[in-house]
């Protein structure tokens, strides 16, 4: 089937398989291998983008039920070499290890913030109930997503995209 | 170039490795495509043990995308040695071949019996289900016990037995104590228990996966390894592959926790099909795969008993194990009990010490090592034990450890198993855990809840411990039969800039490596942190190297940089003199420059590197070369300890758990970088009370794996943990320059028995003095109504049947 969809704000149409997944047309035929494969049972999260600016785990939508939408990876999210804030959070918290869940757990927490704006402590932890982590033991991710929320601004989400221009932050040193 | 002033060893320094991962530039095996690259899936055996009759593979190889299908007539050749084992522990050590793939019998579920290679990954999956293989089913072996009683089927007919070997120290033969059988015969007190590790899944989040690539002048194989350079000399050593045509490089690796220590059969098949094919092929495993093929951690049965005098003095420990090995000797599973045996007297003073294993094969998944290998299950037992000896004695459990443990006057102190523990402070450890966790606020709350019948009960559980880090020195592993050294390497490059690139053979999968060599580096050369590249993780440009496992890369590998820095400052200085006009003796060196003392005259080092790249005035004979190899192999380990508490609240009727309180005091020596070091301690103690309350695996009757999917196997989420009060207190290391000691294990090996002593402090008065792992609410539920130490019972959901009836010899004699 042929299938056009924008990822990252570049417009791609492909011919793809009924059942090929999300995440293998992304990494496979597009070339996003920023986002990750981590199981096949849609529990690990690793897999998270945003299809039209909420989160899904790609893994469970099919390439063809993406025709025609706008999705936002993990390589989407800077802008003109600048980070998002939640991803300059991660940095900041040292809330990777590894680092394999992290675009997966990026993206979660983005429209996790854009649900709730300040979240406290047990609803981050739930909000980011899908994503799995075997690093981190997860307190450095839920202090990054706290810190993202009181760095962008009030109602910011996934539209990540929205964050105000002065807050959108590059990778410093200490 | 700008000169460091301040010390970057110990600052919190946020990670040079975050920016590729999180925009998403990452180098994952899995991300690799090569022109004319194609795909492998491995068909793997439904059964746990059975005669292969026939395998038809002719529908497979015409299947869509198909460009050949193998099985092990095709693949594994005569000349292949099988799969390596690295740890011969005894002499009579059976070595059953475990071969590429399996060619007459498979003797766990999982184990690989053909490959297909296709253009894409799904048509290679699809062609999968075209095989046709006839089994022959043979008797299925779950039960260690069961597999060691005279008259069991056999998982290897030709062995002759299901013990693979027995291995023991006895404190009276090795001269290093006294005698466990008099000590525990004249006791005032014994209580004896028995433990069960149940199994694990090491879980790292990216699946095993690697690229062979045969078209240039050598091999290259990317693997999502802990163990490139291992990896390297294993699969030529297997295969009979030229050591200097194979080249392994681990790019960005998700995880490893022990997981991705092993050498793998589908790696050598990568290799075997990418040669015969002359074109590069993937692996990819899907995580179901991973569940029941890439080896498994702990599953032990561990009878401890315990002699101590009535006022509390510990006088002996007797330690008798089953360690499951699985069906085959995994790389180093063999040696994991062994890495254990000096480690149940933990922080203790015993006069006398027994220590027996028995490795067992059974048909199941291998088991090799996982986070902490052996240690968390040697402190597993003793700390649980020592909780049950303090309520045999009436004390507080805290008291009957200070009693017994190692006082800090006393360090260096050579333990009952002849190991020297270079350092240590438990006294000041614990006293910041008591004071952060409010122990006695919480032992007051814990007996008012008691007496009024709360239906949440309060427990407190706790755990001191200490660990072998720094795996280690060559001369002990010789002595435990190891097969390699615990040397590692560095190496340093000074560019004509005055840039630094670092070669490690301690290749990172997750730990920190490029930033925290990177501060040492900055210290030891006076260089800026930014100034610093790591190169690690590729046999050609690390070429030597004893890789990540053991809490080792700081303490070995990050003393080699130091090493290695050390040799670059020494064959700057003559330069420096020269360029300076001075003796070398007038010279001192600080923050990377050379000062003539007493002068402000001075030379940097990074004019010192152009003055070497020029080379047009150097010193007489002197090589114009400003880099430097350093090989460190360490005399002894170093002993991270820590004290752990735990506040636990079970709800009586539900059996529910939650855990109120966590609060880590850990010592590893000087912290390089303590963010780093917090980051580890969390990550590991998820994995330790995952091991405490959610994780295990279980199989049915005929041996499938009936957790083998995340699905099934229940791997916390951030919301199934609470947050942790960590803190540090700072024994530096007597046994390397940088005084550190190691992290990447502790917060495993000390969280599971303080959760598990918490829960079981909590309903204790249930008449429950223990319950198996994991505690599901139905297992705590079930203790309580019973009011046993029998901790069987279902497990988690209606499906789990739990591991069967352990049979605790339970209470005091």
């Amino acid at each position: 089937m042929r299938i056009t969809v924008t990822v990252d704000g570049t417009k791609y149409t492909d011919e793809v398989e009924p059942r090929t997944l999300l995440v293998h047309h992304l990494r496979e035929k597009l070339g996003k291998v920023g986002t990750v494969v981590g199981c096949d049972t849609s529990n690990c999260g690793a897999c998270t983008v945003h299809l039209d600016g909420h989160s899904v785990k790609s893994c469970s939508v099919l390439a063809v039920q993406a025709d025609g939408c706008e999705v936002t990876t993990i390589e989407g999210l800077a802008r003109d070499g600048q980070l998002h804030p939640v991803q300059k959070a991660f940095h900041d918290n040292h809330a990777l290890q590894c680092g394999f869940c992290t675009p997966g757990m990026i993206m979660q927490s983005i429209d996790l913030l854009a649900d709730n704006p300040d979240p406290d402590e047990q609803a981050v932890r739930e909000g980011l109930e899908g994503n799995l982590c075997r690093c981190t033991g997860y307190q450095n991710i839920v202090r990054a997503v706290r810190d993202a929320a009181q760095n962008m601004s009030p109602g910011a989400g996934p539209e990540a995209e929205r964050i105000s221009e002065n807050k959108h932050v590059g990778v410093g040193g200490d | 170039m700008t000169a460091t002033i301040e010390p970057e060893v110990g600052k919190s320094r946020r990670r040079k490795e975050d920016e590729r991962l999180i925009t998403g530039r990452t180098r994952w095996t899995d991300n690799l495509a090569l022109p004319g690259m194609l795909h492998m899936a491995v068909l793997r055996s439904p059964f746990a043990h059975a005669k292969i009759v026939s395998i038809d593979t002719s529908a497979a190889k015409g299947a869509a995308g198909v460009v050949a299908v193998f099985t092990a007539k095709d693949l594994d050749p005569d000349s292949s040695i099988g799969m390596p084992c690295a740890w011969p522990i005894t002499p009579d050590m059976k070595a059953p071949r475990r071969p590429v793939l399996a060619a007459d019998q498979v003797n766990f579920a999982g184990e690989g019996v053909a490959v297909v290679v296709a253009r894409t990954s799904a048509e290679a999956h699809d062609a999968l289900e075209e095989i046709d293989v006839e089994y022959d089913e043979l008797p299925v072996i779950l039960d260690m016990e069961a597999a060691i009683a005279d008259g069991a089927p056999l998982v290897h007919e030709d062995q002759g037995s299901n013990t693979s070997a027995v291995w023991k120290f006895d404190s009276a033969e090795a001269g290093t104590g006294g005698n466990v059988e008099e000590a525990i015969s004249s006791a005032e007190v014994v209580v004896k228990r028995r433990f069960r590790q149940q199994r694990l899944v090491p879980a790292f989040m990216e699946p095993r996966a690697c690229v062979v690539d045969p078209t240039g002048t050598q091999l290259t194989m990317w693997s999502a390894t802990q163990v490139p350079h291992i990896l390297r000399v294993m699969s030529a050593l297997t295969l009979g592959i030229p050591e200097h045509k194979l080249r392994v490089i681990a790019p960005d690796v998700g995880g490893g926790f022990g997981g991705k220590i092993g050498v793998l059969p589908e790696e050598m098949m990568s290799l075997l099909v990418a040669q015969k094919l002359g074109k590069p092929v993937k692996w990819n495993e899907t995580r179901s795969e991973t569940m029941l093929a890439a080896h498994h951690g702990r599953d032990q049965i561990q009878d401890i008993t315990i002699s101590a005098t009535r006022d509390g003095q510990v006088t002996g420990l007797k330690v008798e194990l089953l360690a499951n090995l699985g069906a085959y000797n995994g790389l180093v599973g063999t040696g994991v009990p062994i890495l254990g045996a000096f480690m149940f007297n933990a922080i203790y003073k015993f006069p006398a010490y027994h220590f027996a294993c028995t490795n067992v094969y059974t048909t199941t998944t291998l088991t090799d090592a996982y986070r902490g290998a052996g240690r968390p299950e040697a402190t597993f037992a003793i700390e649980r034990i020592m909780d049950e000896l303090a309520v045999e004695l009436g004390v507080d459990p805290l008291e009957l450890r200070e009693k017994n443990w190692i006082k800090h006057e006393e360090f260096p102190f050579t333990t009952v198993c002849g190991l020297t523990y270079d350092s240590g402070n438990y006294e000041a450890a614990t006293a910041k855990a008591k004071q952060l966790f409010d122990y006695d606020g919480l032992r007051a709350e814990q007996e008012k809840r008691r007496a009024s019948g709360d239906k949440v009960q309060l427990g407190i559980g706790i755990s001191t411990f200490t660990e072998m880090c720094g795996l280690a020195p060559s001369r002990v592993l010789g002595s435990l039969d190891y097969g390699a050294g615990g040397w590692e390497h560095a190496a340093i490059r000074m560019l004509p800039t005055g840039k630094v690139e670092v070669i490690t053979g301690a290749s990172a999968h997750g730990q920190g490596h490029e930033t925290a060599w990177s501060q040492i580096v900055a210290d030891q050369l006076g260089v800026a942190f930014e100034d610093v590249e790591i190169i690690h993780g590729d046999t050609q440009s690390s070429h030597k190297g004893m890789d990540t496992y053991g809490s080792r890369s700081l303490v070995v590998g990050g003393i080699a940089v130091v090493k290695a820095a050390e040799k670059v400052v020494a064959k700057a200085k003559p330069i420096a003199a020269h360029l300076l006009e001075c003796a070398e003796d007038d010279l001192e060196f600080a923050n990377g420059k050379f000062t003539v003392k007493g002068t402000d005259t001075s030379t940097g080092i990074a004019d010192i590197a152009l003055a070497v790249f020029a080379a047009h005035n150097l010193p007489d004979g002197v090589e114009p070369s400003l880099d430097s190899d350093a090989t460190f192999d360490p005399e002894n380990f170093s002993y991270p300890h820590g004290t752990h508490l735990c506040a636990a609240e079970v709800d009586t009727e539900t059996g529910r758990i939650k855990l109120r309180s966590y609060v880590c005091v850990d010592d590893v020596g000087v912290a390089v970088n303590p963010l780093i070091v917090e980051g580890q301690v969390h990550g590991g103690l998820a994995q330790g009370i995952a091991q405490a309350l959610f994780e295990g695996t279980e199989h049915d009757e005929s041996g499938t794996l009936t957790t083998g999917t995340f699905a099934d196997y229940l791997l916390p989420s951030a919301a199934d943990l609470p947050s942790f009060t960590t803190d540090r207190t700072e024994t530096p290391s007597t046994t390397n320059p940088l005084g550190a000691k190691g992290v990447g294990e502790a917060g495993t090996i000390a969280s599971t028995p303080a959760v598990v002593n918490a829960v079981i402090d909590a309903v204790r008065h249930f008449g429950v003095n223990d319950i198996e792992m994991p505690l599901t609410p139905m297992r705590v539920w079930h203790a309580m109504q019973h009011g046993t130490t029998d901790a069987g019972g279902p497990g988690r959901g209606e499906a789990g049947g739990g591991l069967g009836s352990i049979d605790a010899s339970g209470g005091a004699q």
